[in-house]
């Protein structure tokens, strides 16, 4: 039964992400319906660009940063003024700089990291004018990057990588929108609020005054999913009655999570003309994502026998039980998406592990919108290389050399996550004004320490809740570490995407590396597991797997 | 490849090759290895530390020296490597640097010179430009071009071939190598090459390994290699930090070795010698590579053009069948036919020969008084006249009919078309005005090369045969030998476009030539093979340059350099495999005290925690020892396709790179144990 809901459930993700993959290589491609490109062609004219005008990989990427720095700005002088801003019914102040600093970072660049409570720190302006439009436009930036790295590599030798601002412009108006009011629309049915008053005040029955936060919570959550953005609308996110009120509104939020990722693998295989190249990938993710899944799944069901018989039901919600809070938690870690149905906190040791291995391989399984994909490019490259001599060939991908100049951008690319990581982390483990921070101390604390970095640097947003990540130091270095974590990447892929494209595309021969069937995702899944997982593997005895082998011999953190 | 090198000629290498790899301790040039250098700078500090405390009298002041000694071996065995690839090149060096001697040569004016006028100068101050007679029995000083002569002339010092070839002036076999020596007649040479730069001086360089450049794929690598060590380093330094959080100290001495051990020692330490290894079994194939950047660039070819005549073919037309005319018997033609060719010296008449006695089991002796008829460009007849009268005579179809004043009969027609139809050659033979059959002459591919060509295209690499014949004895040859397609009536033009055509489509294209005329296709090409026989313009074009002027090496070159590049790729990949086994021995070691729990991850239930370092350390530097043969001689590489070599490869480097370490770090753990050495 158990088994079965599962499949169901890849079933209809498989299904609904691959036709999602089709309308999307329609899209980016410019061959969409002939409305849409009038009405787009109307909003390029204003913004002064078209389709036509193709970018290199240095104004494709000074595009991204120029447009995400004035997101930056825009998004940071609001949550600083919101207190004298309009659309404030519950009278919420400016935000402290730093918290600003943060908050503005983690969701230009997709993390959505929350340091604050929503319904306490945050007007609804911010929330509809600052968050909600970050929560499209930085899934659109992810979205237009990973298209214009797929064109590096598969579009003809001495083609553009496209214009970010027309790609940006079609993932949010033809991909993200659409999407978006139809969950908005399903949520609302379900019982989530949409609405611009207050608080409601209410009598509970022993006579204490009750405040009941609302809001236009369903569209900002609907995005909030499909962006794999994972910032919510009340501070426990999708555990929240009003964020996720039943099973239905469950089940189509953790579809909502994974649904553009998978589509971006079947995507790449449509750009590339040659769908295998796509469901290597995709095998290689899903496997992956699956032994992870199947690890969650097991534990919480089982459940913890020094608390007693039965799942472990610490911190989550009776609505969704075990089961379905292991598919959302492995989920939400491998999408980079971030929001939670539960505590993940509360998780048992070896749960936490693996979703700190989703996170810490760079949100590769599948990952952010866009994001997931070329960090997983990013394996492929050192995948490819390292492998690839083995035929007695340079190594090459689609045809294309992997050369110094690519291993060198994809060894830099590859970085960001040790730095953010084992760096940010070990500072976070060693400062007495980080260590505040900690709520258990022992492996557990150190669970924690990773989780935050982990998912600050893998642009995930979901935390171990017990960790203060409020400290101003937090705040400060999380913020630094997620705009590591996303343009060290971006940059580099970028310029990875525009040195392959000057290359010319070797023909298939029986003497090419072949970059499709078991083998390849065997070896993409060993590169993720070596280089990525192994480089954390210290630090991960230290936290999670020290917890868990105490946990066996009776003792609790 | 070819010739495997003696083990007494490589034992006698092994001294020198441990000197040299203490002297290569040098920091100076070991910082050009980035990932030795880490090393051997982790084990000078693991040295100072250790005697630190040996001075203090601490414990474990053994132990961390025993750590040092063992890095230090890991360093030094990396330089053997080394020393042994470069020491074998040396060994050459040698023997050619010995033919390079100082002699008086007559230098001329001109080329048409008496060599009487000429004046004496010592060889090492000709210049190029220059006109230098040579008579019989001199070495020819430096490289040059013949201009005025012939002469027969021993290469042996260059390729060890010990028959004389023939250097003339002008055509195709008019370049002269330095060191080489006149053995009959004599030669004027214009000098071509500048004191120093020659032919000899630049094979010396190569081959000791003074010019070795990284190729492309090693500089690729060595930033691969470069990058993991420096995450393995953002690893180390920040694990006191989490590690002082668990309550748990590191000895530095510790984090040294964990950091050596994780870091790519096995590849970093092998991968000069792999490249040295490889340039040397082309120099031992006897072809020089003038940049190792065309040595990786044979392993990329997709096509090779390959000239018919030499390569696919013997070269000559032979004789394949009789075909007797109608009512004519078979022993008659066969006589008839060796008659007509036994005065011809051809390969084509000597072939017929050789057929007539496979019919007839003994062929005739020459008659007495018999007069040969020889082949006339006019006539385009051969034959012989005998006492009594008869005349025998074979030739091209029209001739015969223009002698005999008949045509041959109905079936024999259809038969001589049906030999020209398939790209063969029928001579009729007749005696006096009648026809009594038919020769087919054809050319003769080699044995082996059809399956050779199956094996390339197995490797995915696509075949051309180039050929001057027309269409119709290409397309026959084409498909006898099973190349993948032919340019027939070929013309150095047609050569160029073919190249570029086929670099249009994204491929690599490898081909050989040695006439002045095909320089501009060999510049093209991305591997050009010049032959040593060639001009001095082909050998120039070229990148590299068969000694043995053998067009069927460009085979050879190929899989040299895929050799070299998966023997890279191999133990790259054996190389990261090896850390998870290095990780389960050390990282219980270290956390163990802290957390007891963590000992679960002591899988290989190694004895002790410093056991275990110790184990580790011992294990990366033995491996590196243990792969110089294989780094040296090169991963063992069938031609197959790259889905079966991947898959191969993999299990062997990828697989056994998982599991030789937990198998050999737990049996040094043993042998540690047994020995009481911890």
């Amino acid at each position: 039964m158990t088994l079965l809901s599962y499949l169901l459930y890849f079933a209809v993700l498989v299904g609904l992400s691959w036709m999602l993959a089709i309308w999307m290589a329609k899209v980016y491609s410019g061959a969409g319906p002939q409305v849409l490109r009038r009405a787009e062609a109307v909003l390029l004219r204003l913004g002064g660009t078209s389709p036509d005008r193709g970018m290199g990989w240095g104004g494709y990427a000074l595009a991204v940063l120029a447009f995400n720095a004035v997101g930056f700005v825009a998004l940071y002088g609001l949550l600083r003024g919101q207190g004298a801003l309009p659309l404030n019914p519950d009278g919420v102040g400016g935000m402290a700089p730093d918290l600003a600093f943060n908050t503005a970072v983690s969701f230009v660049t997709n993390t959505n990291w929350q340091a604050y409570s929503g319904e306490a720190q945050l007007s609804y302006l911010s929330q509809m004018a600052g968050l909600t439009v970050q929560n499209f436009v930085s899934a659109g930036t992810g979205m237009a990057v990973a298209v214009a790295v797929i064109r590096g590599f598969v579009a003809p030798k001495g083609a553009s990588l496209g214009n970010f601002w027309v790609d940006l412009t079609r993932s949010v108006l033809w991909v993200l929108l659409p999407l978006s009011v139809v969950l908005t629309l399903f949520l609302a049915w379900q019982g989530v609020p949409q609405t611009l008053q207050g608080a409601v005040v209410a009598s509970g029955i022993e006579g204490g005054e009750q405040v009941i936060a609302r809001g236009p919570a369903a569209a900002q959550i609907a995005i909030k999913q499909l962006g794999t953005n994972g910032g919510g609308f009340f501070g426990v996110n999708s555990a929240h009655p009003f964020e996720n009120p039943t099973i239905a509104s469950n089940m189509a939020q953790s579809l909502s999570i994974l649904l553009i990722p998978v589509a971006f693998c079947f995507l790449f295989g449509r750009m590339a003309g040659d769908r295998r190249q796509g469901w290597a990938i995709f095998a290689a993710m899903a496997v992956m994502f699956v032994a992870g899944l199947a690890v969650v799944h097991s534990y919480e069901v089982a459940g913890n026998p020094a608390l007693g018989l039965g799942a472990n039901m610490e911190g989550k919600e009776q609505r969704f039980g075990a089961m379905l809070s292991a598919l959302w938690a492995a989920s939400t870690t491998a999408a980079s998406n971030g929001s939670v149905n539960a505590m993940h906190d509360s998780f048992m040791p070896l749960s936490g592990l693996v979703m700190l291995v989703n996170m810490a391989v760079g949100e590769v399984i599948f990952g952010g919108v866009g994001a997931g994909l070329y960090g997983m490019l990013l394996y492929v490259v050192l995948a490819v290389f390292l492998a690839g001599l083995m035929v007695g060939r340079t190594p090459e991908y689609l045809g294309r050399k992997i050369e110094a100049r690519e291993v060198t951008l994809a060894v830099l690319a590859f970085l960001s996550m040790p730095l953010g990581i084992l760096v940010g982390g070990a500072v976070a483990a060693t400062v007495p004004q980080a260590l505040a921070a900690v709520q258990e101390p022992g492996p557990h604390g150190m669970s924690e320490i990773l989780y935050a970095y982990s998912s600050a640097t893998g642009n995930n947003g979901s935390a171990f809740g017990g960790y203060g990540a409020a400290l101003p130091w937090h705040t400060t270095a999380l913020g630094i570490v997620m705009l590591l974590g996303r343009y060290a990447i971006i940059i580099p892929m970028l310029a990875i995407a525009g040195s392959m494209i000057r290359k010319p595309q070797a023909p298939v021969t029986s003497g090419t590396f072949p970059t499709h069937g078991p083998l390849f995702v065997t070896l993409l899944i060993l590169t993720v597991l070596i280089l990525g997982a192994l480089t954390f593997f210290p630090v991960l005895a230290l936290g999670p797997i020290a917890e868990e082998t105490a946990r066996v011999a009776g003792q609790s953190f | 490849m070819s010739r495997q090198a003696k083990p007494a000629e490589m034992s006698g290498l092994y001294p020198a090759a441990i000197r040299q790899s203490i002297v290569k301790l040098d920091p100076r040039g070991l910082w050009r290895n980035p990932v030795m250098f880490v090393t051997a700078v982790v084990a000078a500090m693991t040295t100072v530390l250790g005697l630190r405390d040996l001075l203090a009298s601490t414990d474990g002041a053994g132990t961390s020296l025993h750590i040092a000694a063992w890095l230090w071996l890991c360093v030094i065995f990396a330089n053997f490597a080394e020393a042994l690839a470069e020491g074998r090149g040396k060994a050459r060096a040698d023997t050619l640097r010995a033919t390079k001697s100082e002699t008086r040569v007559r230098v001329l004016g001109a080329a048409d010179d008496d060599p009487s006028s000429g004046t004496e100068m010592i060889s090492t101050a000709l210049r190029s430009g220059q006109f230098v007679h040579i008579a019989a029995g001199e070495v020819i000083p430096v490289d040059g071009e013949a201009v005025r002569g012939v002469a027969s002339v021993n290469e042996s010092a260059i390729t060890g071939e010990s028959a004389p070839v023939i250097r003339e002036a002008g055509g195709d076999r008019s370049s002269v190598t330095g060191g080489t020596t006149v053995v009959s007649d004599w030669l004027v040479i214009r000098v071509t090459a500048e004191p120093g730069k020659s032919f000899l001086d630049r094979m010396i360089a190569l081959v000791e390994g003074a010019e070795r450049q990284k190729t492309p794929n090693e500089i690729a690598l060595n930033i691969l290699l470069v990058g993991l060590t420096l995450i393995f380093l953002l690893v180390v330094v920040t694990l006191p930090a989490f590690a002082s959080y668990s309550g748990a100290t590191i000895p530095v001495i510790v984090l040294g070795a964990l950091f050596v051990t994780l870091i790519p020692t096995t590849i970093g330490g092998l991968l000069s010698a792999i490249g040295i290894a490889g340039m040397d079994r082309l120099v031992k194939a006897n072809v020089i590579a003038k940049s190792g950047r065309a040595v990786e660039a044979a392993g990329d070819v997709d096509t090779l053009l390959l000239d018919k005549t030499g390569t696919i073919t013997f070269g000559n037309r032979m004789a394949d069948a009789l075909i007797p005319a109608p009512g004519v018997d078979m022993a008659r033609l066969a006589e008839a036919a060796a008659l007509a060719s036994l005065a011809d010296e051809t390969p084509e008449g000597k072939s017929i020969v050789e057929k007539a006695r496979e019919v007839l089991g003994a062929i005739p002796g020459m008659p007495k008084g018999a007069e040969p008829v020889a082949f006339t460009a006019q006539t385009r007849l051969s034959g012989l006249d005998l006492e009594g009268g008869r005349s025998f005579r074979k030739g091209a179809t029209d001739a015969v009919i223009r002698l005999t004043g008949r045509t041959p009969a109905q079936a024999l027609a259809a038969q001589v078309d049906a030999i020209a139809r398939s790209g063969g050659t029928p001579l009729l033979v007749a005696e006096g005005t009648e026809i009594l059959g038919a020769v087919h002459l054809k050319d003769i591919v080699k044995p082996g090369v059809r399956e050779r060509f199956a094996e390339l295209r197995a490797m995915g690499i696509r075949t051309v045969m180039i050929t001057g014949d027309n269409p119709l004895t290409a397309a026959a040859i084409a498909a006898e030998a099973g190349v993948d397609d032919f340019l027939a009536e070929a013309t150095p033009e047609m050569k160029l476009d073919l190249i570029r055509r086929e670099q249009a489509g994204g491929r690599l294209v490898a081909m050989c030539g040695d006439g002045s005329n095909d320089a501009p296709a060999l510049a093209q090409a991305d591997v050009g093979v010049a032959m040593n026989a060639g001009t001095p313009a082909a050998k120039e074009a070229a990148n590299l340059i068969d000694l043995d002027s053998d067009p069927t090496k460009l085979i050879e070159v190929v899989l040299v350099g895929k050799q070299l590049l998966i023997s890279r790729g191999a133990l790259t990949t054996f190389s990261i495999a090896n850390d998870v086994a290095k990780y389960f021995a050390i990282l219980p070691a270290i956390f163990v005290a802290a957390y007891p729990g963590l000992g679960a991850l002591n899988v290989m239930g190694l004895a002790s925690p410093t056991s275990a370092i110790l184990s580790a350390v011992i294990f990366n530097a033995l491996i590196l020892v243990a792969l110089v043969p294989l780094a040296l001689r090169g991963v063992a590489y069938r031609p197959s396709s790259a889905a079966a070599l991947l898959r191969r490869n993999l299990l062997i480097y990828g697989l056994g790179g998982l599991i030789v370490p937990f198998v050999g770090i737990k049996a040094i753990d043993m042998g540690l144990v047994a020995l009481h050495l911890v």
